[in-house]
This record gives C-alpha cells, sequence and structure tokens, in this order.
C-alpha cells in the first residue's frame, strides 16, 4: 500500500517537472510555429513513457538504492574514532574514498541524462564516439572527483582552490584537444549530476562533515557535486587525446605493414 | 504490439547491464567491508525492479518522443527563420525548467540558512524564504540567458571553448571577493540545475539547430547548451550574494 502512495506521489513530481516544459512547448507550436509536428502520435506516446519510466525509477530509488547508499555512507564514516579536530589524519579514511569513487562510478554509469548525451554523440559523430566509451570516461572522471572531494571535506582545504586548479587544468587540455570532442566535454560536465548521482554524493558528503570533528555540514558538506561536475570535463578531453593517439598509432602500423 | 514488447525488452535488458555497477558496489561493501547482513532485502528487491522497469521505459520515449520533438521544433524554427521567435522560445524553456527544479528548490533554502547563519541577511523564516526566492529566481534567469546564449552561438558558429574559458575566468575572479559560505553552494548549483528532462531536451535541440543550418557541424557546434547552463548559475550566485 504504502509503495502504491510512492509511485503517485513520486508520479505528481515528475508530472510538475515535466509541466513547464510541456507548456512552453505547447505555447510555442500553438502561437509561433503553427505547425503540424510530424509523427505526433508517436512523440506524444514517447512522452507518456518517459513520464512513468522516470516516476518509476524515482520510487525505485527512493525505496531501494538512497537509503542503503545513505546508511551506508553514515556506517562508513562513523566507524572512525577521532573525536578531536587534532585527531582527524586524512589516511585513516581510505575506506571512504574507496567508496565514494565506486559508488561515483557506478551512479553515473546509470545516469539517464547521460546514455541520452551519449547516444545523441554516438549518432552525431556518425559512430566516431563510442557511446560506451563516452559514459565510461565520464564515469572514471566523476569517480575521481568525488573521491578526491571526500579527501577535502577530511582535510577541510578551501573548496575554491581545488575548483581553480581544475579549471587551468581544463584550458590546458584545451589548448590540446581535438576541437570536435571540446563541446561534448564541456557538456558532460553538467550531464553527470543528476537524478542518481546528486542524492547519493550528497548524503555521502554530508555524512562524512557531520561525522569529522570539527567540519560544519554547511560549509564543508557542499562542494562534491562541484568535484563531479568539473572531473568528467577532464576525463572526457584525456579520454580523445589518448583516442586520437591510439588511431594515429594504428592508422601508422597499417601503412607501414602496407 | 510485439513491435513495442520486443523493443521494451532489449530495453530491460539494457537497463539492467546499466544498473548492475550499482548493485556490484553496494553488494561488495556491504558483505566484503562492513559484513552485515542487508537491511530490508523484499523492499530493495522491489525497488531495484522499478528501477529497471522505469529506465528501460525511459529510455524507450526519450529515443522516440523527447528526440523526434527537439529535432522536429529545431527544424520548424530554422524553416520559419525568426531569430526573435528562436531566442525567446530558448529563453522560456530555460527559465521554465529551472525555476521549478526539485534540486534548486532545496539549494536555495539551504543557501539562505547559510546566508542567515552568517549574519548577512536577518535570520527570520520570512526574510530567509524571500531571499530563497530571488534565489531561485536569479538562477532560473541565468540558465534562460545562458540557452539564449548558447543558441546564438550555435547560429553564430562561435567557438565554444574561447566562452567557456572566459565564464572560467570570471568565476575564478568573483571567488576572490564572494563569501567563504556561499562558495560550495554556488559551486554545486552549476551541477544541480540541469534535470533528467532537461538534458535531452537541450541536446536535442542542438544537434537539431545544427542539423538543420547549413555550414554547421552538429559535434562542433550541437553541443555546449548544457556547459552554459552549468556556468551561467555559479557566475549568478557569487554575483547576487556580492549584490544582496
Amino acid at each position: 500500500m504504502q509503495f502504491l502512495v510512492d509511485l503517485a506521489s513520486s508520479f505528481g513530481t515528475t508530472l510538475r517537472d515535466v509541466a513547464p516544459i510541456v507548456l512552453v512547448l505547447v505555447v510555442f507550436q500553438v502561437l509561433v510555429l503553427r505547425q503540424k509536428l510530424p509523427r505526433l502520435k508517436q512523440i506524444i506516446t514517447g512522452f507518456v513513457l518517459v513520464v512513468i519510466g522516470l516516476s518509476l525509477f524515482l520510487v525505485g530509488l527512493n525505496d531501494a538504492l538512497f537509503p542503503i547508499g545513505e546508511t551506508m555512507a553514515s556506517q562508513l564514516t562513523a566507524s572512525n574514532v577521532a573525536t578531536t579536530e587534532a585527531e582527524v589524519r586524512w589516511t585513516d579514511y581510505m575506506v571512504i574514498y574507496a567508496f565514494a569513487a565506486a559508488i561515483g562510478f557506478a551512479t553515473t554509469i546509470a545516469e539517464p541524462p547521460l546514455i541520452a548525451v551519449a547516444l545523441k554523440a554516438e549518432s552525431a559523430s556518425g559512430g566516431a564516439i563510442n557511446a560506451w566509451g563516452l559514459r565510461l570516461a565520464v564515469a572514471v572522471g566523476v569517480a575521481v572527483g568525488v573521491s578526491l572531494g571526500c579527501f577535502r571535506i577530511v582535510t577541510g582545504t578551501p573548496l575554491q582552490w581545488y575548483i581553480i586548479v581544475c579549471y587551468v587544468i581544463v584550458m590546458i587540455q584545451t589548448l590540446f584537444a581535438s576541437r570536435t570532442i571540446m563541446p561534448l566535454a564541456y557538456d558532460s560536465g553538467g550531464v553527470t549530476t543528476s537524478t542518481v548521482t546528486v542524492p547519493v554524493v550528497a548524503a555521502l558528503g554530508l555524512g562524512l562533515a557531520s561525522n569529522i570533528p570539527g567540519r560544519s555540514t554547511l560549509i564543508d558538506g557542499f562542494g562534491l557535486i562541484a568535484f563531479a561536475s568539473v572531473f568528467p570535463i577532464m576525463s572526457v578531453l584525456s579520454y580523445s587525446l589518448i583516442n586520437s593517439k591510439l588511431t594515429k598509432r594504428k592508422r601508422s602500423q597499417t601503412s607501414t605493414e602496407l | 504490439m510485439t513491435a513495442f514488447f520486443n523493443a521494451i525488452f532489449s530495453r530491460i535488458l539494457g537497463a539492467v547491464r546499466d544498473l548492475a555497477p550499482i548493485i556490484i558496489v553496494i553488494a561488495f561493501f556491504q558483505i566484503v567491508v562492513l559484513q552485515q547482513p542487508f537491511p530490508n532485502l523484499g523492499e530493495t528487491l522491489v525497488g531495484l525492479v522499478c528501477v529497471v522497469l522505469g529506465l528501460a521505459l525511459f529510455i524507450h520515449g526519450l529515443e522516440n518522443g523527447l528526440f523526434p520533438l527537439g529535432e522536429a521544433i529545431a527544424q520548424a524554427f530554422t524553416k520559419k527563420s525568426s531569430l526573435v521567435a528562436l531566442l525567446s522560445f530558448a529563453f522560456c524553456l530555460g527559465f521554465g525548467t529551472t525555476v521549478a527544479e526539485p534540486a534548486l528548490i532545496a539549494i536555495a533554502a539551504e543557501a539562505a540558512e547559510v546566508v542567515a547563519l552568517a549574519g548577512h541577511i536577518e535570520n527570520e523564516a520570512s526574510v530567509r524564504d524571500a531571499y530563497a526566492l530571488n534565489l531561485r529566481i536569479v538562477v532560473a534567469f541565468s540558465v534562460g540567458s545562458a540557452v539564449v546564449i548558447g543558441v546564438f552561438r550555435i547560429l553564430k558558429a562561435w567557438p565554444l571553448h574561447v566562452m567557456i574559458i572566459s565564464g572560467y575566468v570570471i568565476v575564478t575572479v568573483l571567488t576572490f571577493f564572494a563569501s567563504p559560505e556561499i562558495i560550495g553552494i554556488a559551486y554545486d548549483s552549476g551541477g544541480v540545475t540541469t534535470s533528467t528532462i532537461t538534458v535531452p531536451l537541450l541536446t536535442a535541440l542542438g544537434v537539431g539547430l545544427a542539423t538543420s543550418i547549413k555550414g554547421r557541424n552538429p559535434m562542433l557546434d550541437g553541443f555546449g547548451l548544457i556547459a552554459f547552463a552549468c556556468l551561467a548559475p555559479i557566475i549568478f550566485i557569487l554575483a547576487y550574494n556580492m549584490v544582496a
């Protein structure tokens, strides 16, 4: 019974989420474009499926995965013995960094908007960009980012220095990266932090900040999402650099064989 | 009808593959590291079935509904070739999807609390609510403007990296003048504002525009709308905090 109530309320939130989009689309369609959309029936069916799918997905996450993620985050952080700020050693939290990396990677692979963008990138590039390769590259970026973000919370160092250094690295990579991958790489930063990753990662950050003496949940608890949105840009740019090196080598090998 | 069910079935297989890493990670840490029995195993399994089914339907609907829609609208706008109509559509889409975004509502409330605790505004419910509402409108406005700039860039084929890097420089400069309490929230807000439905629609719109305009490359010009939508809120929240 509780399940049906959850499902109904999730359906309601998804509808509220979709409503402004539908409103904008309909107003412009009727008042400005005044054209018949091709395949209207198929589009409406697709939209209904998106809403139903998203509601089911969110109910499942709330009932199954988030509670586990949260209890695990607090269990893992609570097992530590430090009671004063001076006793906090960053080396005592290795399990946390490992958990952060693993959960960051796993949630990103399942992130629906990332799947959408990866599919679009594969078709727009005519198959030159592999959807799975892109998703793996982004997920590795999120894993490293969230892990480093946890290190920052444990040590209590200022967030802005990390992020600004990341910006500088992105700028340097931009100089060397191929022009075609750049827009996609920049986009992948915002795509990763969505329905699945944000709640899990935010719970991890807040749990960690509240269990470490001398950290404030308000100031230190934030910032993990910022890490999770900058690191994929770097990892996708690196992925494209490695990818183009490999194809070049392959090409030169085949030419020497000939 | 059978074709539909066959399609859904293969989507379900795909969804299982997508979710396998989460299940493996949770099971590994639960059994090997924490060494505790699984809490509420039955409920968790029901939830997992929902997640798999939901993801399968979502992806199917995306490819058959949201993507064709975004492309059809992009094509209709290029045929009509009214710049004002296209740009106002871009703004409404960005503003409308952000102002009601649940994640943004949560972040705005937290930001108001942080600023009140730091003593920058009065710590009263009405003052905090007003601050949070203003912040939401500022962020929604920033995303709307970001999508407008992004669409304009596609039309003009301006190089994206120059614009994004200038954005980074602005963020860096503003960070030095912002109060330290707001920095974490501002940086986080960039990733939060782009939701599950906005991202596919914006991507389809961008790629659709780049495909239907002659001389534009969908890879070079079609992507980038989301990058703008992520960067603008950081800049606007830092600036708003300094002004307010």
